[in-house]
């Protein structure tokens, strides 16, 4: 049905002998918000990397907006919008001067984009002289956003774009992600935080250079495929220790206050027996809905 | 309840004339994990490196390991042990040597950094890798390897800035694992972290918003009081303000 914004065919990059990307295949849909999840190491910065023509693949091929990540560079990186995981604007250059760099390198000017950023760039905006190396996390990762899409790019990639920014500006951060989406931008999106795929419309859930699953977040939850029960009891540390010895036991991991806890066979009142027999009190057993972290580890440990 | 191990009254700490931290005032328990949490730059790294002895207080009353934070910065440092995530082992050092290097550091004997080397290789499963440098392990081991290591003389405190960050689900509860194992053999653990089911797994948490101390109990009275189901709701209503 809708055009194909960025399409991935076996690509594989190694390191020496590390492959960090792992012959992944993937097509992504124009005005997309599509994230990468997994863990650092997985190979989410090497795709991104190959994607924004920083890197050569060793093998397959991927195109942008139907152009060839290897041989049209140059068109590429005029319809691209990229901000590295690590902070890259000029620390001593201002807010403004930033943003009036990047402006002029793509041969446009803040005005004339300026609809684009507006949303953003007002948030920012009292701080618009001071170096960009002295904003906050949150405002640093505003001012690079901005950056990345004065030129109006098709397509934006961000890597990492939340990693060490809190739990307040991460919200924020994913609200204006929807809202660029909405102006028809497809945005690929990197990160290590499980929760934030749920905000995306399809991820890939990766991890060693392998895309384990590329779904909605609603069809990776339901592939879970197994009952999922949050055990609590006055003691967690013995809880946890019990369950993990327990026979019956296929993975216990712990998830806030509760433990997450799948069994070979067997129900609730079995799990509870198990519980009174090991002297636990105030025993609290709950059949729960999986979150996407629970079908990450359990994609994990089947691969 | 039990020993105070870690005792703060108004605190204050400026840099010129902004006020990093305004007078918190906490307590930390031994063995208790305590989380410490706020938004980037609410004044979280200020206030460990005052209670790890690396920065000076400009006022207050503060007291760690039963060591005064004014004169005794070099009893607190042998008393407590210190990982983050940035920085925590030298990377083009060999498992061992790291751990050798620790343990002279904190003035063990060779006898005992020998002990606790087979001891700490043996249960991070770890012993057939001894000899590979830092830089060739998995973050995940890496991160465990440090936690470890942080505690390898036996200190009192141990503070744990970010300890998890883009780590991967399973090993972050590994890590977690160790954390709960660590405190019950009284241990105190002084944590912080942008994971906020992580926050969860704290006995108390504190949030810091703008240099003071906005919430501080237990995570389910924190729930209770905001009503809300999680404590990402319950930082971001105390965040946002």
């Amino acid at each position: 049905m809708s055009e194909i914004a960025i399409s991935a065919n076996n690509l594989t990059k190694k390191y020496g002998e590390i492959t960090a990307v792992n012959g992944l295949s993937f097509e992504i849909k124009k005005a997309e918000l599509f994230g990468f999840i997994g863990p650092d190491g997985a190979g989410k910065t090497t795709l991104f990397r190959i994607l924004s023509t920083l890197l050569l693949p060793d093998s397959g091929n991927a195109t942008l907006a139907g152009f060839d990540v290897v041989n049209d560079y140059k068109k590429i990186r005029n319809i691209i919008g990229y901000m590295p995981g690590r902070f890259s604007l000029y620390q001593d250059l201002s807010v403004e001067e930033n943003l009036k760099f990047f402006a002029t390198i793509f041969g446009t000017t803040i005005k004339e984009n300026y609809e684009l950023i507006k949303d953003i760039y007002i948030q920012i905006e009292p701080f618009k002289t001071r170096p960009a190396g002295k904003l906050s996390g949150g405002m640093k990762q505003k001012l690079a956003l901005c950056c990345a899409l004065i030129h109006k790019p098709e397509v934006l990639v961000l890597d990492e774009p939340t990693t060490g920014v809190d739990a307040v500006s991460r919200k924020e951060f994913w609200e204006m992600l929807k809202r660029l989406k909405e102006s028809g931008i497809t945005i690929i999106v990197s990160t290590p935080y499980m929760d934030e795929a749920g905000l995306c419309d399809r991820v890939s859930l990766i991890q060693g250079g392998n895309i384990m699953s590329t779904d909605t977040p609603a069809n990776i939850i339901k592939a879970f495929n197994k009952t999922l029960f949050a055990v609590k009891s006055h003691e967690m540390y013995r809880l946890m220790q019990d369950l993990h010895e327990w026979d019956a036991t296929e993975t216990t991991y712990l998830f806030g206050q509760h433990i997450h806890l799948t069994i070979q066979k067997g129900n609730k009142s079995e799990i509870a027996a198990f519980l009174t027999d090991k002297q636990h009190k105030e025993v609290e057993i709950q059949e729960i809905e999986p979150n996407i972290e629970d079908s990450f580890m359990r994609l994990m440990s089947k691969h | 309840m039990s020993e105070i191990v870690i005792k703060v009254k108004d605190l204050v700490k400026k840099f010129g004339n902004f006020v990093a931290n305004d007078h918190l005032c906490f307590e930390v328990y031994k063995g208790e994990i305590f989380g410490f949490l706020g938004a980037n730059g609410a004044g979280k790294t200020t206030a460990i490196k005052i209670l790890c002895g690396l920065s000076k207080p400009t006022s207050g009353e503060i007291n760690v390991a039963g060591f005064d934070a004014y004169h005794e910065t070099e009893k607190i440092k042998k008393s407590i042990g210190y990982m983050s995530q940035k920085f925590s082992l030298y990377e083009d050092l060999t498992i061992t040597e790291n751990i050798r290097f620790y343990g002279g550091i904190y003035g063990l004997s060779a006898k005992e950094i020998k002990l606790r080397t087979a001891d700490l290789l043996e249960k991070l499963n770890l012993t057939e890798a001894k000899d590979k440098l830092i830089k060739d392990l998995p973050l995940g081991w890496r991160q465990k390897l440090a936690f470890s290591v942080a505690i390898l003389h036996q200190p009192k405190i141990v503070f744990l800035d970010e300890p998890t960050g883009g780590v991967d689900p399973i090993t972050r509860r590994q890590f977690w694992n160790m954390i709960y194992e660590a405190a019950h053999n009284g241990i105190t653990v002084f944590v912080t972290t942008h994971y906020m089911d992580e926050a969860e797994y704290c006995n108390r948490v504190s949030i810091m918003v703008d240099g003071k101390i906005a919430a501080l109990d237990t995570p389910e009275n924190l729930m209770k009081t905001f009503q809300v189901e999680n404590m990402e709701k319950v930082f971001l209503k105390l965040a946002r303000g």
